[in-house]
Parts: structure tokens; C-alpha cells; sequence
């Protein structure tokens, strides 16, 4: 950032700024990511997304702006939400909110585990779609974990069980700007419980369901698109014809 | 001669509805409004593709006012619950989403159709004789709607609304003397919070609005007052029928352009909608990634970026080295970059208005202006290492260099206009306008 812009958002909050000058939203953004295969009319794939993001994201995370009740939306009944979904709470239009205790969560990871809600949003589908399989094995690290895509990442990798342990090895080196950079490769180490097509389409599924969360009105909004743009066509034709008629008499 | 069609004058209405208008005109002067505003006001025939973009400014003004009163029963302006109710909104309101998309569309829509309003007038000379006044209204609701966007912007409570206000009050921050107090004035706290949210939310829904309006008022009298310019520059009232008083080159607003107005709507709503409900985020450009986060005073972002339509002056800000370890001076640079805009009639010594009769200076320095304010504008919204960095003038990035010189180019184009414009080999104007 440009040093004048630098002095003008420190300039009252400079004590505020010294303490997390270096916490930057964005972290590693050099990182190259996969495409995540989103499909928002693959209600199969939402509903198993929903399941993975209750059962594996839930225990810390909030998607506190989501209401259970929205769920309906991806083809589930009422009474499928209540019994395979809600384990916190009982009352449908409650929001998606974790037992997590805040303060623990301070203790454990350092800082509290952000809302999911807006991910999507934020990061973009492909981010976390590629987040999500890049954890590794670094002992550097407080809690044991890397990640290739958000260095030094405070999360553990959640869903070791499923994926088994990455490591990150050295497969060679390349010639970059007149030095030598290693080539680094990710290869799961100790195998988990999934194989890896099994496990990317776990992921897939539960980034699906996070893109689907982060605007549960987008299959609305883009059907709506269709309709009116083609009512703004026959208008275009419309009042284009109404327009030459009266300026027939212009000359 | 052409011939130019006469007023529709509707036949006088008789029996109740008669008697009714009759009743009123006694007391409102409702006919004499219609006629001189619509029916009655004449327009050059002369309108091409640039002369939509005033009835559109109007229509996305409304389509603002509209939006926002809805948007206004259900968001709560309070740091604790702004982003939850602006996502309330979006999932739990009927159609919320729908408005919030255009509301936030609109905003920058708004300043589409602004800038190329503006550029019209720079092009035809809109703002000479008799339209000094005209334009300086004009120039008056640029400034004001940049406040209104800035008040407007820190409402959803998002990171990048955080952290673009606070670079933004700290530009007042920055005055020599009275910018510390008057930053907290601003604020109304020593950090952006709940109170700024607060005062924030009154000036964006109350007190910039009727500014605006009022605004608007004075700017279409004036206009009315003194008839509207076209692409040739050529003044229709100094050429009048005798035989029916009006203009020869001139047609009834109501309905020629009325009706022509309605197929420019149709097109932008096509725009527009396309925007709303397939790219409502326009890539990142209307509505940025990172203000989906709450605000959080305790971080921030890597880049911040104000918002596409204040970047060619956030790049000049960025451009004007510090001086005396106070950022004054790129802060002066910025702020007159946008009122040097009032002072342009007063600079403009040509004989003619529209650029078709300009000659190759003024051509020129209208071409270098525009393309410094678009690159301006790009350099604005990417970080100052975009272009990396020179190998002499002290290793300087590419990017801030470019930016520096640009600026010369912004203000050489106002500073300069009386030299260019007296030396510059013009060609005459056509009695009549070209149809």
C-alpha cells in the first residue's frame, strides 16, 4: 500500500493500527487455484453439502445470517432440516450458529473462527475449493498445520480423517528471475478414510453449498434476469416503433 | 426550410374534466407548468446518442430515492446490528435483494451516466454563454452526489466501508491547522463508530437528498431558462420562425423527446438489469469483496480501494508527494481537481462551442484530458507497484510516475484553456443546426 494512504488510515487509530498493522484480510493471494465445479441447480449435491458443513464446519463456525429454515430452498422438508440438521436448536427460523464458546475458541485457535455465511462472497468459490485441499503437515506450526493457500493459517485441517495427512515435498527445482525456486508438491502421506476423488467431492459439495449460502437468492435472481430482459427487448421494439412514428414528422 | 411540426395542442377539453383544469389553472398554474416545461419547451431536433444521459440521470435519481425508502424500513443504522439488517435484507426481505441490487447498481450507474452527462457538455461546450449558471448547478450536483455516494458507502458497516471512510475523513485530517478537529467533527468520536454510522445515516437519507433535489431544481430551470445546447453548438433561439414564433430548429420536448427519452430508458434498463441479476458485484467494482466482511477496527485490509468512480482523484492523491511530513498537499490537488470543474466557463475564450467547429488544440487537449482521467481512474483502483519500478529517477514505480504526470494533463487542460482556446484556428458555426 502506498505509504501517504498508509499515514492517512494510521493517522487517529495509530495505536489500534500498531497492533494489527500486519493482519491482513487477505492473505496469500499468489497461491494459483483450482476451479471449483459450482452447480446451483445440483440440489443432491447442496443437500450433501449442507450435511458436510453441519456435521464438519459447524463444530467451530457460524453462518450466523442463515436460517435453517432457508434450507427448504434446496429442496428439503421441514421436518428433514429438523431431524438430519439441527443439532443446536430446535426452532427452525433460528440461524446456523455453532456451541462453539467464543472464549474458548480465543484460547484454541487464537482468534475466533470467522462467520461463514458471506465465505463465498469474500473469498470465492475456487479459494476455498482449493483451501480446503491444500492443508499440510508443518510441525513449525502451532497447531501442527499449514496451508499452501493462506500461510500459517490458525486453522487445523478439520477434515484430516477424511482426506488423510498432505505433506509438502520438494519434487525438483525451476530457474525463476535468475534464481532457483523449488517446485513444491502436495502427496497425502498417511491416507484418510476417502480416496482423493472421493474427497474433492466432498468438497465440491460442501463449496457448492457454501456459494449457494453466501446468496441463497442467486438461482431467483438470475431466472428473474432471464424474464426481464426479454420483456426489455419487446419494450426496446416497442417504443423504438413509437418513436419513429412521431418523428416521422421531423425533417 | 424544413418543415417543423407545431405543438400538439390538445383540443380544449370540455364538459367535467374542463371545467376541473379550468378550476385549477384559476389557482395552480398547472397548464402554464406543462407548457413551458414539456409541451412547450423547445428542443434542438438536432439530439443525438450523448443527449440521453441527462432524462437517465434523472431516472436513476428516482430509482435511488425509491429504493432507499425501502431500504430504509428494515436497515437498522447501528454499528452492532448495520451488517446484519443489510443481510437481513438480502435473505429475509421480500424482494430485499432485489432492491438492495438496484440500490447499489444505481449508485454506481449513477456515476456512468453522470461522467458521460459531463463529458456531453465538454464536448458541445454546454457550459458556455448563456449556460454558465447551468453548468455550475451542474458541477454543484457532481459534488454533492460524490457526498451522498461517500455517506452512502459506509452504511452496509463492511471492512471496505470501514476503512474507506477512515481514509477519507482523514483527508480533512490532513488540513493544516483545524484537520485534527475537524476529522473528529466529522466522525463525531476519535474512531469511526457507532456515532459516525449514525450521522452518516442522516446526512445519506435526509440531508444530502433534499441538497440534491434542490439541486436538480435549479439545474433544469436554468436549463429551461435558457434552452438546451446541442451537438452543434448553435443557438436555436437566434432563429425564429415568424410565422409561429418558435424556433425553426426547434421541436416540442413533449412528446418528440419524450418519446425518444423513453427507447434511451428501455436500452439503459437493459444495462442495468443485466448488472442487477447476473453481475450484481460488476466483478468487484460495484460491490467489493472484502465489504461482505463486518467492519473490524482491529484489522486492515491489505488494498484498500475506494469505490471505480473516486479513483482517477484517489490516484492523484496517491501521486503528490508528501511535503513538510504532511499529506496537505495531495489532498489540495484532489480537492481541486473537482472544483477547478466550477471555473471552466470563465476559462473557455473560443468563439464557438460545439467541437465540431473546435480547432486541433482544443481537440487535442479534450482527447489528452479524457484519457488521463480514465487512466487515472484504472491507476486508482490497482496498488502504486502495479507497473513496477523505474530503473532511474531513484527506482520511483512506474504507476506513480504515470499518475504524476496524468495530473499535469488534468489540470493543463483547465489552466491552459484560455492560452489554447484564444490561439486555436476554429471553424465557423453553421447558421442552422445539422438534421
Amino acid at each position: 500500500m502506498n505509504s501517504i494512504v498508509k499515514t492517512l488510515i494510521a493517522a487517529p487509530a495509530l495505536a489500534l493500527c500498531l497492533l494489527a498493522s500486519n493482519t491482513a484480510v487477505f492473505a496469500n493471494e499468489e497461491a494459483v487455484l483450482d476451479t471449483a465445479p459450482i452447480n446451483l441447480k445440483d440440489q443432491a449435491s447442496l443437500q450433501r453439502g449442507a450435511k458436510n458443513f453441519v456435521n464438519y464446519c459447524m463444530n467451530c463456525h457460524n453462518a450466523s445470517f442463515m436460517r435453517y429454515s432457508h434450507l427448504t430452498q434446496i429442496g428439503l422438508t421441514e421436518d428433514q432440516i429438523k431431524s438430519n440438521l439441527m443439532f443446536g436448536t430446535d426452532k427452525i427460523g433460528d440461524t446456523m450458529v455453532s456451541a462453539l464458546d467464543p472464549k474458548d475458541a480465543k484460547e484454541w485457535f487464537g482468534a475466533l473462527p470467522p462467520d461463514l455465511t458471506l465465505v463465498a462472497r469474500v473469498r470465492g468459490s475456487d479459494w476455498i475449493y482449493t483451501f480446503l485441499r491444500s492443508f499440510y503437515r508443518d510441525d513449525a506450526s502451532p497447531s501442527g498445520w499449514n496451508n499452501v493457500v493462506f500461510k500459517n493459517v490458525g486453522m487445523p485441517n478439520p477434515l484430516h480423517d477424511l482426506q488423510g495427512t498432505q505433506v509438502l515435498t520438494k519434487t525438483g527445482e525451476k530457474e525463476e528471475h535468475g534464481h532457483m525456486t523449488p517446485i513444491m508438491k502436495l502427496a497425502v502421506d498417511r491416507a484418510g478414510t476417502m480416496n482423493q476423488v472421493e474427497y474433492d467431492l466432498f468438497i465440491k459439495d460442501l463449496v457448492n453449498y457454501l456459494t449457494y449460502m453466501g446468496e441463497p437468492a442467486r438461482p431467483a435472481r438470475t431466472q428473474v434476469g432471464v424474464i426481464v430482459l426479454l420483456f426489455l427487448v419487446v419494450a426496446f421494439f416497442a417504443t423504438l416503433w413509437l418513436k419513429n412514428e412521431y418523428w416521422k414528422d421531423v425533417k | 426550410m424544413a418543415s417543423i411540426p407545431k405543438p400538439l395542442s390538445a383540443p380544449p377539453l370540455g364538459g367535467l374534466p374542463g371545467k376541473l383544469l379550468g378550476w385549477i389553472d384559476d389557482r395552480f398554474p398547472l397548464s402554464t407548468l406543462y407548457k413551458e416545461h414539456l409541451g412547450e419547451y423547445y428542443a434542438p431536433k438536432n439530439f443525438n446518442l450523448w443527449y440521453y444521459f441527462g432524462s437517465l440521470a434523472l431516472l436513476v435519481l428516482v430509482m435511488q430515492i425509491v429504493t432507499g425508502i425501502f431500504l430504509t424500513m428494515n436497515y437498522k443504522p447501528d454499528a452492532k446490528f448495520a451488517f446484519a439488517s443489510v443481510e437481513y435484507i438480502m435473505r429475509d426481505v421480500s424482494a430485499g435483494w432485489l432492491i438492495r441490487y438496484m440500490h447499489s447498481t444505481g449508485a454506481s450507474m449513477f456515476f456512468v451516466v453522470v461522467y458521460l452527462h459531463m463529458m456531453r457538455g465538454l464536448m458541445y461546450g454546454s457550459y458556455k454563454k448563456p449556460r454558465e449558471l447551468l453548468w455550475v448547478f451542474g458541477c454543484m450536483i457532481y459534488l454533492a452526489l460524490m457526498a451522498e455516494a461517500f455517506f452512502g458507502y459506509l452504511l452496509p458497516w463492511g471492512q471496505m466501508s470501514y476503512w474507506g471512510a477512515q481514509v477519507i475523513i482523514n483527508l480533512f485530517g490532513a488540513i493544516p491547522f483545524i484537520g485534527e478537529d475537524l476529522a473528529v467533527w466529522i466522525r463525531g468520536d476519535y474512531n469511526i463508530g457507532d456515532a459516525t454510522l449514525n450521522r452518516f445515516f442522516a446526512f445519506h437519507v435526509i440531508a444530502i437528498p433534499m441538497v440534491l433535489l434542490g439541486l436538480v431544481a435549479a439545474h433544469l430551470t436554468a436549463l429551461h431558462e435558457v434552452g438546451s445546447n446541442n451537438p452543434d453548438g448553435v443557438e436555436i433561439k437566434k432563429n425564429i420562425d415568424p410565422k409561429t414564433g418558435t424556433p425553426r430548429d426547434g421541436i416540442p420536448f413533449h412528446p418528440y423527446y419524450t418519446v425518444k427519452d423513453l427507447v434511451g430508458v428501455v436500452v439503459f434498463l437493459a444495462v442495468f438489469t443485466a448488472i442487477i441479476f447476473f453481475a450484481p458485484e460488476m466483478g468487484g467494482y460495484f460491490l467489493e469483496a472484502a465489504n461482505f466482511i463486518p467492519a473490524d477496527p482491529l484489522k486492515t485490509p491489505a488494498h484498500i480501494a475506494p469505490v471505480w468512480y473516486f479513483t482517477p482523484f484517489y490516484a492523484m492523491l496517491r501521486a503528490v508527494p508528501s511535503m513538510f511530513s504532511s499529506q496537505f498537499p495531495g489532498v489540495a490537488v484532489m480537492g481541486g481537481a473537482t472544483l477547478i470543474l466550477f471555473t471552466l466557463p470563465w476559462l473557455d475564450r473560443g468563439k464557438v462551442k460545439s467541437v465540431r467547429y473546435r480547432g486541433p488544440i482544443y481537440r487535442a487537449f479534450l482527447t489528452a484530458f479524457v484519457i488521463s482521467f480514465l487512466i487515472l481512474g484504472y491507476l486508482g483502483v490497482v496498488p502504486t507497484t502495479v507497473w513496477g519500478q523505474l530503473s532511474f529517477l531513484g527506482g520511483v514505480d512506474t504507476a506513480t510516475l504515470v499518475a504524476r504526470i496524468l495530473t499535469v494533463v488534468y489540470f493543463s487542460f483547465f489552466i491552459l484553456m484560455p492560452w489554447y482556446t484564444k490561439i486555436d484556428k476554429e471553424k465557423a458555426e453553421p447558421l442552422q443546426v445539422t438534421y
